[in-house]
């Protein structure tokens, strides 16, 4: 569904030095995957999402969406960031509904949508209340319906629980898992939780940090749905254990060496 | 009950005695080692003489509160667009960033006897001189306000290819709207000030006038009193911004007290909130 044929992109620096956040990325993602992104800071993971979303053109290589290039940004996607910002003079309602008055569309006919989906994500009774009101974990949940709302197949998420504290960051990610069991997208998952990644996707994709290359494409060998005692599973562990030494192997070596 | 009273009451209270208490002060130790009334007055005189002169001062005071608020209107309405513009257009900003901090760094009082010059006594160079010192706050609040939008914000506007007008309407300018009204409180101050600057450069009519006049002829208690009177007007048009900024961003002020810390419990303050609770 999602492809990326030999992305490389590359920035120029104040200074006029070319920055290769991205170099020759090529990756197939299917109707409905579940597709996370690891590697250290850097590595160009942010700048993939903004690829696939159409904010970001490639310097070379294209990408194409059920085979149409993208070339400018499109609606069929939601974006979650890892901070909610959501508007703090709009309820949680008038904050979901935001994407459809962005998009042009009628909010009163949406609105029904918004309030489910705002109950799907366990906000019922928040409504009417004011993003100041809530919580870190609950305004990146109103963030997600925002997202949701007008329905789009793909959504591409960057560490959107970042700056959670751990057990909320756990609870959102089974939570997110549950939406997604009942409202099947495309998902593209940026993180830097090597466990996280593990227990969300159906595939983990480990980068290198600058330039930002693939280093791996690892099948998740768990059954769905997931559920936190996984992780003690023998599977969950070889994963983790080898995303790590793919991470850490290009740190060990000595920092001549990497620059070569 | 009466503890909350206190609490909100505090930060008006507060204050006012402590001016209370600097005018009695005042008042006696100038009766104690007699100061000569001519150069600074009592306080108790200046009330009674502001109360005698009370229909010629209201006459002067409107002058310059329409000079005010005719400069303060002005700047806003030329510094906002102008901020947007700064925003929007590096080539602008570019260009006309390094002149505004010029103007902005020459004196206005030194530009003031030359505008009086351009414009006349009247008052068209009192309200050009009000614009010229309020504007800059303005712009300067404003295009802050508008470049500190979050870049995610930006990036889901562009993502749902709204256009750019949509997003400042829907995003930019509200998200701006406290800097806009920060720019604004120092500007109305700012405008009594450069309406003020004017009249003592050259006026017949005004508070400004009225101080140099009475000081020309040793009637300090009518000087003081119309400096009274600007204070309460410089005070007055500042909390009537901050009144207006309640009312157009109330979410503002809102988040602001959510985040206030509230202050810390005695055992024996916990002990009476349970002993009231029962």
């Amino acid at each position: 569904m999602i492809e990326l044929a030999s992305i490389t992109k590359t920035y120029r620096s104040r200074q006029g030095d070319p920055i290769h956040a991205i170099e020759d990325v090529s990756l197939a993602i299917k109707e409905k995957e579940f597709v996370s992104l690891v590697g250290p800071s850097g590595c160009g993971k942010s700048t993939l999402l903004k690829l696939v979303a159409g904010l970001v053109t490639p310097t070379r290589g294209v990408v194409r969406i059920r085979g149409t290039e993208v070339r400018e940004p499109f609606p069929d996607v939601g974006i979650v960031f890892q901070s909610a910002v959501l508007l703090p003079w709009r309820t949680v309602l008038d904050n979901v509904l935001f994407s459809i008055e962005m998009l042009g569309l009628r909010a009163d006919s949406h609105r029904d949508r918004a309030l489910s989906l705002i109950e799907l994500a366990g906000l019922a009774g928040f409504e009417r209340k004011y993003p100041w009101e809530l919580s870190g974990g609950m305004q990146q949940r109103v963030a997600i319906c925002r997202a949701l709302v007008h329905d789009p197949s793909i959504l591409l998420m960057d560490e959107p629980f970042g700056a959670l504290d751990a057990m909320t960051r756990e609870e959102m990610g089974l939570e997110l898992l549950r939406l997604w069991e009942e409202r099947r997208k495309t998902i593209l998952f940026v993180t830097h939780s090597i466990p996280e990644a593990i227990l969300l996707s159906d595939r983990v994709v480990v980068m290198t940090p600058r330039p930002g290359r693939l280093a791996r494409v690892l099948d998740v060998q768990l059954p769905r749905p997931r559920t936190v005692e996984m992780e003690f599973d023998a599977r969950f562990k070889d994963h983790s254990d080898e995303i790590r030494r793919l991470i850490f192997a290009r740190r060990q070596e000595p920092a001549h060496a990497r620059r070569a | 009950m009466l503890a909350a009273l206190e609490r909100r009451l505090r930060p008006v209270l507060l204050p006012t005695g402590v001016l209370l208490g600097t005018l009695v002060v005042w008042e006696i130790a100038w009766r104690i080692f007699n100061v000569p009334r001519f150069v600074v007055p009592l306080p108790s005189g200046i009330l009674a003489e502001t109360w005698a002169w009370r229909g010629y001062l209201l006459t002067h005071s409107w002058v310059t509160l329409y000079e005010t608020l005719a400069g303060f209107a002005l700047s806003i309405a030329v510094g906002t667009p102008l901020a947007v513009m700064l925003v929007y257009s590096p080539v602008l900003r570019s260009a006309l960033y390094p002149l505004l901090v010029v103007t902005q760094a020459v004196p206005k009082v030194a530009i003031a006897p030359v505008l009086l010059l351009l414009l006349g006594a009247g008052e068209v160079s009192k309200v050009v001189i009000a614009f010229l010192v309020a504007f800059f706050p303005i712009v300067v609040n404003t295009a802050t306000g508008l470049a500190a939008t979050p870049p995610e914000l930006l990036d889901l506007s562009r993502s749902y290819r709204a256009s750019r007008l949509k997003t400042f309407i829907k995003v930019r300018f509200p998200m701006a709207l406290p800097f806009f009204f920060s720019g604004l409180k120092v500007a109305v101050t700012l405008s009594v000030i450069g309406a003020v600057v004017g009249e003592f450069v050259g006026s017949d009519k005004g508070l400004g006038y009225v101080i140099v006049s009475a000081t020309s002829y040793w009637k300090s208690n009518l000087a003081f009193a119309a400096m009274l009177l600007l204070s309460v007007m410089a005070v007055g048009l500042f909390g009537l911004v901050e009144l207006v900024e309640r009312l157009v961003c109330p979410w503002y002020a809102l988040a602001r007290e959510q985040q206030e810390v509230v202050e810390e419990l005695s055992v024996k303050d916990l002990e009476k909130i349970r002993a009231a609770a029962g």
